[in-house]
């Protein structure tokens, strides 16, 4: 075995160490009638040529989004990330270390989770922000739960137009805790008032921007309303490159900021690992879930970095903490990292920009097919279109053609009798022959 | 021989004329470079990335332009790469060294794992691309829940939990739905007072109380006052096993039954499922529920703090109610069922509570695990559990004379020291973990478990040879001498030798600096 160093004569020197005769003798206080006399009915150890061949064959029953012209978006999306990145990441020094809890032997995880942390702040326009969790949609439910610990109440409000996926995590963490959640109806067309929804129970009010249909609101009205009945406003974002273009919600009064920070660094990777962005008002930072990096010095005055106000977490605080969380996303929070420095700040807006601009011309294509109409008056990089077919079968078609025309509402929201809407993404790897085989393709189906 | 006596003159701290101690014009030691922060290098006008220009087009984003500068430095591809190559050269790591963190199981990460999770079929694959074109991440999933339903015993899994923790509220939401179903409205969780944090935090997540049970000298459960707590009102345990203090559970069978006696269930924190995967099967013990921590027994990266990966494995009588989504065999091949109209149209019985995070699972550490399966196969797997068992109990019997063993008999994976050996010294836990880092270290995990006065434990894992734990414990040998004749220098100033020396975490508490700021501190933001 390849990764096992032990010789049998290793092996047998350590027993004879140890003072027993075989390992079994070391398994002595599994009840005997536990332990498996066999092997257990699985293949046995393969070469590393072999495990090769077999995985490369499974990854050759996918179609890879790189392979065909691509619109899929809906809190996923697919973005070029600059080959250092993947390099940097693989450091063993990054890779193979473990969280950050020997700080004199962690300064290099320690200090790009502080680089992190003020990145993640200037995006989203808040004061602080942690060093990551899961993913937006579990962000989305801590920011909840924060909520609740805030304002000592227990009601939410989620927007229509809240990423389906993230409201249903929300409703299951609150579940289980008399969490009373006033869930708006689908919002396709971008026009619902959740204002008259806010009461003086309230905890928080969540809504999202770009929406799930890619609308743009202006939150600043709706923070007031929150502000007014002593609510918070928690703003998810699905794309975190939408805030190279959009104001952030910092800018507009929110008081929790969430996102899916996959965008940035992280490939695909069929929905994981991603990374959540959590991003809050200072006030409001001993609340908060999750690991936090913070600025010391070391006994000879030297600048450094530690895990901080740990009396939140669960490891010191057990039953008391914030959260239960524990590992979060690490690496790809470096990934993170890593490219929006590669990017800097013209690089980050133009990215945004031509992601934006892509869309518009995406939208402009398909507003000229007939039947097809666009919803959104404004958007991002991902558009809501009608058309005159069920969209979960015009999608199944044009993927037998060697097209990935976006995500049917209905796969998400089943229910909702949306079957005639289609989520459509663009990114900078769009090209223009892209959209143009997107517009033939659905003209031709939909004829 | 001379690297170590280096180390002593250092360890000392007194000598002003120690090469250590020279200054140098720019700040770097050799190649321990001091970086600042990315913040404090940009300039403007340098670009990382070179993008095409965009096209003209009428703006859709409803005058929400975004206003003024964000405030990110702007620096090229060469400055960018060197920055983080120094950074992370500030980082111990398990491909450098030794590093026996108990219960967080730092073994070797092949890296054929990282190759096959590149591959475009699996990085670049949208988690809503039609179903038709995504059979082979599917497969996956299908491949990886057969692997761990045939290693645990139980046979149903939910694979979307991000990570251990994520895994216990899966597994607790299961439990607690599975109770109301019942319409048996349970209120109380017993946890043993040896355990994980996130098991208390996660009881109280899915709304329970929390019930400590006390353990017994010997580092195990104590079933008796189990028994006495267990009522009606009793919705499960959470225990650990192999437990945190590397003990196997010897009476695990007897408190199955006492729990299930009550009609509650067993959920088991499987961190420490390495110590008897391809042995025992959790099924076989009684365990209704458990979660896994692929980042520790199958090896994926634990990078710095994640990814993880945590599915759970269920009892039959469970598995309804996991959470969507999940992958069922259909007509036309793989299929996800990940809505609840999914559900009731797949006529599976299921009554899932909810859903724990987007999408589907942590695809890219199922690849990854698949391909230390493969590798490693039922035989290997087999091996694994017992070379772990084999290292730690190499570790204890070699050091059992000059370090205090927490508890008699041989341990599983892990083996837990408590401070007595350091008694009267003036040296502690932490001083003595620190020293470590000097000897080119990482340490153990140290003051946890609780129940164990200045715990060590310690786990080597599979990975390492005789050769390296020989260095490893001759330089605990030598360190527990150091203690004991007096030579308290070198662990009170501990460590000399790293990229930092102690840092100072109650001013970091007292006044968080959480970012960077251009100018004033971030205290001042109130």
């Amino acid at each position: 075995m390849r990764y096992l160093p032990h010789t049998a004569e290793d092996r047998r020197a350590m027993l004879q160490v140890i003072g027993v005769d075989a390992v079994d003798d070391l398994f002595v206080d599994v009840p005997r009638v536990a332990v498996l006399d066999d092997l257990v009915d699985l293949p046995n150890h393969r070469g590393e040529l072999a495990v090769d061949r077999a995985l490369t064959a499974i990854a050759a029953k996918n179609t890879p989004a790189g392979s065909v012209p691509f619109f899929v978006g809906a809190g996923a999306y697919r973005h070029h990330v600059p080959a250092a990145v993947d390099h940097l990441i693989q450091r063993s020094e990054f890779l193979t270390a473990y969280t950050p809890y020997q700080p004199e032997i962690s300064q290099g995880t320690l200090q790009v989770l502080f680089e992190f942390q003020t990145q993640v702040a200037l995006l989203t326009g808040m004061e602080v922000a942690n060093a990551s969790m899961y993913d937006g949609a579990t962000a989305c439910a801590e920011a909840v739960l924060m909520a609740n610990r805030v304002t000592r109440r227990r009601r939410t409000v989620l927007s229509g137009g809240l990423h389906p996926q993230y409201r249903s995590v929300v409703e299951t963490q609150s579940k289980f805790l008399d969490g009373e959640i006033v869930a708006g109806a689908p919002d396709p067309q971008g026009d619902e008032n959740l204002a008259d929804l806010i009461d003086d129970d309230t905890a928080c009010v969540v809504a999202q921007n770009p929406t799930f249909f890619g609308h743009l609101h202006d939150l600043r009205d709706l923070a007031a309303a929150c502000h007014a009945k002593g609510a918070l406003l928690v703003v998810a974002v699905a794309e975190t490159v939408s805030l190279g273009a959009v104001t952030p919600p910092g800018a507009m009064g929110a008081d929790i900021v969430v996102a899916e920070g996959q965008s940035l660094g992280n490939a695909l990777n069929f929905g994981g690992p991603y990374l959540g962005l959590f991003a809050a008002r200072e006030k409001f930072v001993r609340q908060m879930p999750g690991r936090l990096c913070g600025e010391t010095v070391d006994i000879e005055g030297r600048r450094g970095y530690v895990l901080t106000l740990s009396t939140r977490e669960q490891h010191i605080r057990r039953e008391k903490a914030t959260s239960n969380i524990c590992t979060n996303s690490g690496l790809c929070s470096l990934a993170f990292t890593i490219h929006l420095s590669l990017l800097g700040e013209d690089g980050f807006k133009h990215l945004a920009e031509l992601n934006h601009a892509g869309a518009c011309e995406t939208a402009e294509t398909l507003a000229g097919i007939p039947g097809v109409e666009v919803l959104n008056g404004t958007f991002f990089n991902e558009f809501t279109v009608r058309l005159p077919k069920p969209a979960a079968e015009v999608v199944d078609t044009l993927a037998t053609q060697g097209v990935l025309a976006g995500v049917p509402v209905s796969r998400l929201l089943p229910d909702a009798g949306l079957d005639d809407l289609l989520l459509v993404a663009t990114t900078e790897t769009t090209e223009a022959d892209d959209i143009t085989a997107l517009g033939r393709a659905l003209e031709g189906v939909l004829s | 021989m001379s690297a170590r006596s280096q180390a002593h003159s250092a360890g000392r701290g007194v000598d002003n004329d120690a090469p250590e101690t020279m200054t140098t014009h720019s700040g770097h030691r050799g190649l321990q470079m001091e970086e600042p922060l990315i913040f404090e290098m940009g300039s403007t006008g340098r670009t990382g990335v070179d993008l095409p220009p965009v096209p003209e087009v009428a703006s859709k984003l409803g005058g929400l332009a975004r206003q003024g500068e964000i405030g990110l430095p702007a620096l090229s591809e060469p400055q960018v790469v060197r920055h983080y190559v120094r950074v992370s050269q500030k980082n111990y790591a398990i491909d450098a060294g030794l590093y026996p963190l108990g219960s967080c199981t730092m073994k070797h990460n092949p890296r054929l794992n990282e190759k096959v999770a590149r591959l475009p079929g699996f990085s670049d694959v949208h988690p809503l691309q039609p179903q038709s074109t995504v059979q082979g991440a599917l497969e996956v999933i299908d491949t990886v829940a057969h692997w761990l339903i045939t290693l645990t015993g139980l046979p149903g899994v939910a694979m979307s939990p991000a990570a251990g923790a994520h895994g216990e509220l899966t597994g607790m939401m299961a439990i607690r739905a599975a109770h109301e179903a019942r319409g048996d409205a349970r209120k109380r969780i017993l946890v043993p007072d040896s355990a994980h944090g996130t098991n208390p935090a996660t009881a109280v997540l899915c709304g329970y109380q929390v019930d400590p049970v006390p353990s017994l000298a010997n580092g195990r459960i104590d079933l008796e006052a189990l028994k006495a707590k267990l009522d009606d009102d009793v919705a499960a345990i959470m225990l650990t096993n192999p437990n945190t203090c590397g003990l196997f559970e010897d009476q695990i069978i007897e408190v199955a039954e006492a729990i299930h006696a009550v009609g509650a269930y067993f959920y088991c924190d499987g961190a420490n499922f390495n110590a008897i995967v391809g042995k025992v099967r959790p099924g076989d013990l009684g365990i209704d529920v458990m979660h896994l921590n692929l980042h520790k027994t199958f090896s994926t990266p634990h990078g710095g703090g994640g990814p993880g990966s945590g599915p759970v494995v269920m009892s039959a009588e469970l598995t309804p109610f996991a959470p969507l989504p999940y992958v069922v065999k259909g007509a036309d091949g793989l299929r996800l069922v990940e809505t609840e109209a999914d559900q009731a149209a797949a006529g599976d019985g299921g009554q899932a509570y909810g859903r724990m995070r987007s999408f589907h699972g942590q695809m890219g550490m199922f690849v990854r695990a698949l391909a230390f399966m493969m590798s490693h196969g039922a035989d290997g797997l087999r091996l694994v559990a017992e070379d772990s068992v084999l290292n730690a109990n190499y570790v204890l019997a070699r050091l059992k004379d000059v370090m205090t063993p927490a508890y008699r008999g041989p341990c599983m994976h892990e083996v837990l020291f408590d401070d007595s050996f350091l008694k009267d010294t003036g040296v502690t836990t932490l001083d003595f973990s620190k020293a470590m880092i000097d000897e080119g270290f990482h340490p153990m995990t140290v003051y946890f478990p609780l129940i164990v006065h200045g715990a060590m434990l310690t786990e080597p894992t599979e990975s390492e040879s005789k050769e390296s734990m020989d260095v490893f414990i001759d330089t605990l040998r030598g360190l527990a001498a150091d203690a004991k004749a007096g030579d308290t220098a070198r662990f009170i100033g501990a460590p000399y030798l790293a990229p930092r020396r102690r840092l100072d975490e109650t001013q970091a508490a007292r006044k968080p600096r959480l970012r960077w700021t251009p100018e004033a501190p971030a205290e001042a933001a109130e």
